[in-house]
């Protein structure tokens, strides 16, 4: 009894660290952006279009790193356009955004039609992402196999990757000289231009950053939590890691543990539906929704965003 | 007290206007270096658009000058240091900086030429420290451009004790005075080696203290060569800290004057082009009746502090009352307590008698009659896309003389529109354009149209002259004049302490959301209300 409770609990945080990378990769690039004054809603398109480029490029070159990699390059390539028209011609950000979440979940759909026979999801990939820690359990390993510890920690490259970007960009973030001008942008970008720090540099950078997370985190669901780009696989993830990185108010270490509370809740939601709870999987299926509305609606109104956000910059007559 | 703690008193100078009264007798003059030009300016022309905001002006600083830019609001001053600074590109002319000819394309440029602008509108980063703001894109990094918090501190406190620019290295921005966030941005300035430092309106904010320190500062700066760039259109204050002055109306030279030799007064008709009376007329009129009563107010404030607290005031019938006080210390809560825009805690605020605590500003305005001009016009006075008409009707609209059933009348609308226009000589003379069109002055008129012409029995004029021009700032105090001719109670809160002097009838001094003195204007002593500002006492 006991132990397969303790079992069960490793289910689901296992499950947890999985869906919540996705997030965590995507919530990343919206704190980048965001931080330095562009409000990027196009996430959820760069998602899916990461998700799908990555399931491409590792279907094709049978490697998952270069799915990954594919992944990166997609987002980054689709959050240049949110850029172009956000910085360089003062677009309206939301609406810019709109547009990018149509653009993105539609090249994916197009692209994938042209390349797969008109289907609207990829083939299976030959290769997943690799568990690096795979090493250690099993038979007369370190670990017995399906006990506690394989359930959590023999988990794919991209978790731990996820985690260690947390590190990585709180440190860029608030201990380089890099991160310091993001972040002043992202507040008074008035007071970074006086100073001589370009302001549309700093914004272009962040938010091709956070394209390139979004696609990373699309690709992390693609060729590591399942093996195929589907129509369906993105559904929202985008912008649940949107309301992450707003409920971990504009910081990675809040985002994380944003991205963890939704992630579990799809953790409880797969364990129950494993279990044969007499719900409806549909119901729940709303589990992560409905948290993301409760949690919006009980905590953001007291969070602090960056100063300048979502505001035009507008150098004026500037040289 | 002797003559080493007086020259050390905060309040040394306030009130002098002759500069040989100043620095202990030292005339600034001595410290310039005639034989070094540390900013030439040529023919400077910049255009927006068709509108020319320079037309050839011409601006010599010498090494160790502080020359001050005099103008009225749009006359092209801050314009042109803009120019100098990088930000603007000018459509002609020549910048030279210590002789060498200059193309300053950006602030880049301007910094690494010793050029350094302190806006009037800080440029700082609210949520960072003070050294984190200094250092801001000149930073100081170990390997990896990771910052050097530790290091930069220190080269922070070093720099301000060397200037004599006291502040917190490692305090947040946002929680430090607007003093204090001034001298952050001078220890910006220098922090990047500056030599030639531009300062737009620097007194705008300060209060009479301050504002003293910031002379003593300036003082200091061109004791060590350097060259101060003083914006202002405050007379008393380039008396004060200028050498030399240029002025500048409508986007043209009109002189350059040494301060010490010119008045006031010739600085006044130089900047505006006509004689400009600085006393306002005032005939003695006797008090009336209580108007309105405020009794142990208590207001809060966002966070639930009390900024109003336990404050009681009489407003009379056919006087001015002015309040004197720095910014922040309960002035707003105040007044949005009485006019019905912030609820009151505790304490009751009445009309003739009636209580009118926590009533509905709809209320509080046309029915015991209360007009208020509030402090941010363009918040809170105007609907900036509403024309002219539209905005002169904002608290009337629905009466009689301005609708029926469920619409609006047009027809009625423009024409009260066109009186008042008339009558409050608001400019341009166009009732259909939107009021964002308009200058601040003539926005001002608009509210002032607008207030006056509801018939109020008491008037609240929060800030009523801020960032308006000499011309304008006569207007609003004959305005506020004029209802008290007319035997109508009129509240001022201003944060010019001339002002409030001025225009009141009584000062009563606000610190810490408590009225700590009131005083008659007639026996008004500036040096007694300054300390009075700052919670000191005699």
């Amino acid at each position: 009894m006991m132990e397969a409770l303790i079992k069960d609990i490793g289910f689901i945080i296992g499950t947890t660290l999985m869906y919540s990378t996705p997030l965590i990769f995507t919530s990343l690039g919206g704190v980048i952006t965001e931080r330095s004054g562009v409000v990027n809603i196009g996430l959820e398109g760069m998602m899916c279009f990461g998700a799908f480029a990555g399931a491409a490029g590792a279907y094709f070159s049978q490697d998952p790193w270069i799915g990954f990699a594919c992944a990166a390059i997609a987002g980054g390539l689709l959050a240049l356009l949110h850029a172009i028209a956000c910085v360089s011609f003062a677009a309206e950000q939301i609406v810019s955004g709109i547009a990018i979440n149509f653009m993105g979940t539609g090249a994916a759909l197009f692209i994938s039609r042209m390349l797969f026979d008109g289907a609207t999801q990829t083939l299976t990939i030959p290769n997943k992402m690799p568990l690096p820690l795979n090493f250690l359990f099993g038979e007369g390993k370190m670990f017995a196999s399906s006990g506690f510890m394989d359930l959590v920690f023999n988990r794919f490259a991209t978790v731990y990757i996820a985690f260690l970007m947390v590190f990585l960009i709180w440190f860029i973030l608030y201990k380089t000289k890099i991160g310091m001008r993001v972040r002043a942008v992202g507040e008074n970008p008035e007071a970074a231009n006086t100073l001589g720090i370009s302001v549309v540099k700093i914004r272009y950078g962040a938010v091709i950053m956070s394209g390139v997370f979004a696609g990373l985190g699309g690709a992390a669901m693609s060729i590591a939590v399942v093996s195929r780009f589907s129509n369906t696989l993105i559904s929202g993830h985008g912008f649940i890691a949107l309301a992450a990185m707003i409920f971990g108010k504009w910081k990675p270490q809040g985002a994380l543990v944003a991205c963890l509370l939704f992630g579990g809740a799809k953790g409880v939601e797969i364990f129950l539906g494993a279990k044969g709870v007499p719900v409806p999987g549909d119901i729940l299926a709303i589990l992560p929704y409905v948290l993301t509305i409760v949690v919006l609606v009980g905590v953001v109104g007291k969070t602090t965003p960056p100063g300048a956000i979502g505001k035009i910059f507008d150098k004026g007559e500037s040289a | 007290m002797d003559a080493l703690a007086l020259s050390r008193h905060p309040l040394w100078g306030w009130g002098y206007s002759d500069p040989t009264t100043l620095f202990g007798g030292v005339k600034c003059l001595e410290t310039i270096d005639f034989f070094h030009k540390a900013v030439e300016m040529t023919d400077m022309v910049k255009k927006f658009g068709d509108f020319t905001a320079n037309d050839k002006i011409n601006l010599i600083v010498h090494k160790g000058e502080v020359h001050a830019l005099l103008g009225e609001n749009g006359a092209g001053k801050t314009t042109l240091m803009n120019v100098l600074y990088g930000l603007y590109k000018p459509t002609s002319g020549s910048v030279k900086i210590n002789g060498n000819l200059l193309n300053i394309k950006d602030p880049n440029v301007a910094i690494k030429n010793g050029i350094g602008m302190v806006h009037q509108h800080f440029m700082l980063v609210e949520p960072f420290t003070v050294t984190q703001n200094i250092i801001l894109g000149n930073e100081t990094t170990k390997s990896m451009g990771i910052i050097d918090l530790k290091k930069a501190e220190k080269q922070v406190a070093e720099l301000s004790k060397r200037y004599g620019l006291t502040v917190d290295p490692n305090a947040l921005v946002q929680d430090l005075s607007v003093g204090s966030q001034q001298r952050v941005e001078i220890l910006k300035a220098l922090y990047r080696g500056a030599q030639i430092l531009i300062l737009d309106e620097p007194t705008a904010v300060l209060t009479p203290q301050e504002i003293q320190e910031l002379a003593q500062i300036i003082q200091n700066l061109t004791r060590e060569g350097k060259s101060i760039i003083i914006i202002t259109h405050k007379l008393k204050e380039i008396k004060q800290m200028a050498d030399f002055c240029t002025i500048i109306r409508r986007g043209k030279h009109i002189d350059t004057v040494e301060v010490a030799k010119v008045t006031e007064e010739d600085l006044a008709s130089k900047m505006v082009g006509r004689d400009v009376i600085f006393k306002v007329a005032k005939e003695k009129q006797l008090r009336g009746d209580k108007a309105l009563e405020i009794k142990n107010l208590v207001v809060q404030d966002a966070r639930g502090l009390p900024v109003v607290n336990n404050l009681s005031l009489e407003l009379h019938k056919g006087e001015i009352l002015g309040i004197a006080g720095i910014d922040g210390n309960g002035q707003k809560e105040l007044i949005e307590a009485v006019t019905g825009l912030r609820k009151v805690k505790s304490g009751t605020v009445s009309v003739q008698g009636k209580n009118i605590t926590n009533l509905s500003p709809g209320k509080i305005i046309n029915k015991h009659k209360i007009s208020h001009i509030p402090e941010d016009r363009q918040k809170r006075g105007l609907i900036f896309e509403f024309d002219i008409a539209e905005n002169l009707i904002l608290e009337t609209y629905f009466k009689p003389a301005f609708s029926k059933w469920f619409t609006l009348i047009k027809e009625r609308i423009y024409s009260n529109a066109k009186d008042l226009i008339h009558k409050f000589d608001i400019r341009p003379e166009e009732s259909e354009i939107p009021a964002k069109a308009l200058s601040g002055g003539n926005q001002q008129k608009m509210i002032i149209a607008r207030e006056v012409s509801n018939e109020p029995e008491i008037l609240i004029a929060a800030q009523p002259t801020r960032g308006l021009d000499v011309g304008a700032i006569e207007y609003v105090h004959e305005a506020l004049i004029n209802q008290r001719n007319q035997g109508k109670a009129v509240l001022l809160v201003s944060f010019e302490l001339d002002e409030v002097i001025n225009v009141s009838d009584r000062i009563a001094v606000i610190f810490e959301g408590k009225i700590v003195g009131i005083v008659d204007a007639q026996d008004a002593d500036e040096k007694q209300i300054g300390l009075m500002m700052a919670g000191g006492t005699e």
